[in-house]
């Protein structure tokens, strides 16, 4: 089983991809993280632009998630929301809206920051997007909060109760991902 | 109200849908009106006995038709119906009593794979030959149901407050049933 992971932020030292690196050690068994990197890569927006051929960039994204069994998306939280460039991004992914590639996709988020609410709104803005895309969303989240505090010199989650959070939420995303494959959808999961 | 068997409206035997001639439907209360949909995929069988009816029947979710196919699609999603995982609106009547050409099931509906106890009201059209060579019996049905009850609990703010999307939707049946045998 193949989780994408997903950061909104492209700062090269970002808590919220660090986070996402950090969430590998808790997938289990089986399951391999993926960090996509390729954000920074997706042009703005333009159904003009989608047609005949999406732009590489998108065109690579769409494919990663295709390929993918599930998606963990982390987010920074900007001006009480998600960031432009993944919000642009997941609007790439949306079209066409009835076939997009997230339809049905087991998604999961989490969010780190520097203060102490720990992308909160974000997430939830992100959660409501993802629904419209008709994804298969997990409630649960994780806040990192004061994020350059929670982490050790290697990018390994120092702290205890949002280990058990990210374990929990992964672990929920795995059971989302395993149920869809059981329930008899198309989805191939390799173990 | 005086109630009598279903075996006084149409005859005993078992009874199959015609599904071109039937829709089973929804419609509930959105912004400023009352938004409808219907499942082309519907099937149902209606058994008559002498001493008792009863009346099962299923849609299929990824058949919902509205008139937008990002709309179908959302409804599909699990934000919705969630057809992957549940595929079929389900029914199943052991009980239906006939007051003159009115009806009342008793039965348990299945949304989302959740299901609760419904009762299920209409009228009936007492069975008549079709040019066909068939027997019909007609039904017009209605039921009243919470969706929030069977998980289905998406909705917008409006900006002067209040839900979008109402909580109550009604299932609606218009159903033919062809004797089989």
């Amino acid at each position: 089983m193949t989780i994408l992971g997903i950061s909104g932020s492209l700062r090269r030292d970002s808590h919220n991809t660090r986070a996402l690196r950090a969430a590998a050690d808790y997938v289990g068994d089986g399951v391999a993280l993926e960090v996509w990197d390729g954000l920074k890569a997706i042009p703005p927006y333009d159904e003009d632009d989608d047609a005949p051929t999406a732009p590489a960039a998108v065109v690579e994204l769409r494919s990663a998630i295709a390929g993918a069994d599930a998606v963990l998306f982390a987010t920074p939280e900007y001006n009480a929301s998600i960031p432009g460039q993944l919000k642009n991004a997941l609007d790439w992914v949306s079209r066409p809206l009835a076939t997009n590639e997230l339809r049905n996709k087991p998604v999961a988020v989490i969010g780190a920051s520097t203060g102490l609410f720990g992308a909160v709104w974000s997430q939830a803005e992100l959660r409501k997007v993802l629904k419209t895309m008709g994804a298969r969303v997990v409630e649960d989240g994780v806040s990192v909060t004061s994020a350059p505090s929670r982490f050790d010199d290697d990018g390994k989650l120092v702290d205890e109760e949002l280990c058990v959070q990210l374990e929990a939420v992964l672990g929920r995303l795995v059971g989302e991902t395993r149920t869809r494959v059981e329930t008899g959808d198309q989805a191939v999961v390799a173990a | 109200m005086s109630t009598t068997e279903l075996s006084t409206l149409a005859p005993a035997g078992t009874w199959r849908l015609d599904p071109v001639h039937s829709t089973i439907g929804f419609e509930i209360a959105y912004l400023a009106g009352t938004f409808k949909g219907e499942f082309r995929e519907v099937e149902s069988t209606l058994e008559i006995a002498d001493d008792g009816a009863s009346l099962s029947g299923a849609a299929g979710v990824a058949s919902v038709d509205v008139k937008d196919e990002n709309l179908a699609a959302h409804l599909q999603s699990p934000d919705f119906f969630d057809a992957e995982r549940h595929p079929e609106l389900r029914f199943a009547a052991e009980r239906i009593a006939l007051d003159g050409e009115t009806v009342s099931v008793d039965g348990e509906i299945t949304i989302r794979g959740v299901t609760k106890p419904v009762t299920v009201t209409g009228t009936a059209t007492p069975a008549l030959s079709d040019p066909y060579g068939g027997e019909r019996v007609g039904f017009a049905l209605g039921a009243t149901v919470d969706r929030t009850d069977f998980g289905i609990d998406w909705n917008l703010p409006l900006p002067t407050g209040g839900p979008a999307l109402a909580d109550e939707v009604t299932i609606v049946a218009e159903l033919q049933f062809v004797k089989a045998d």
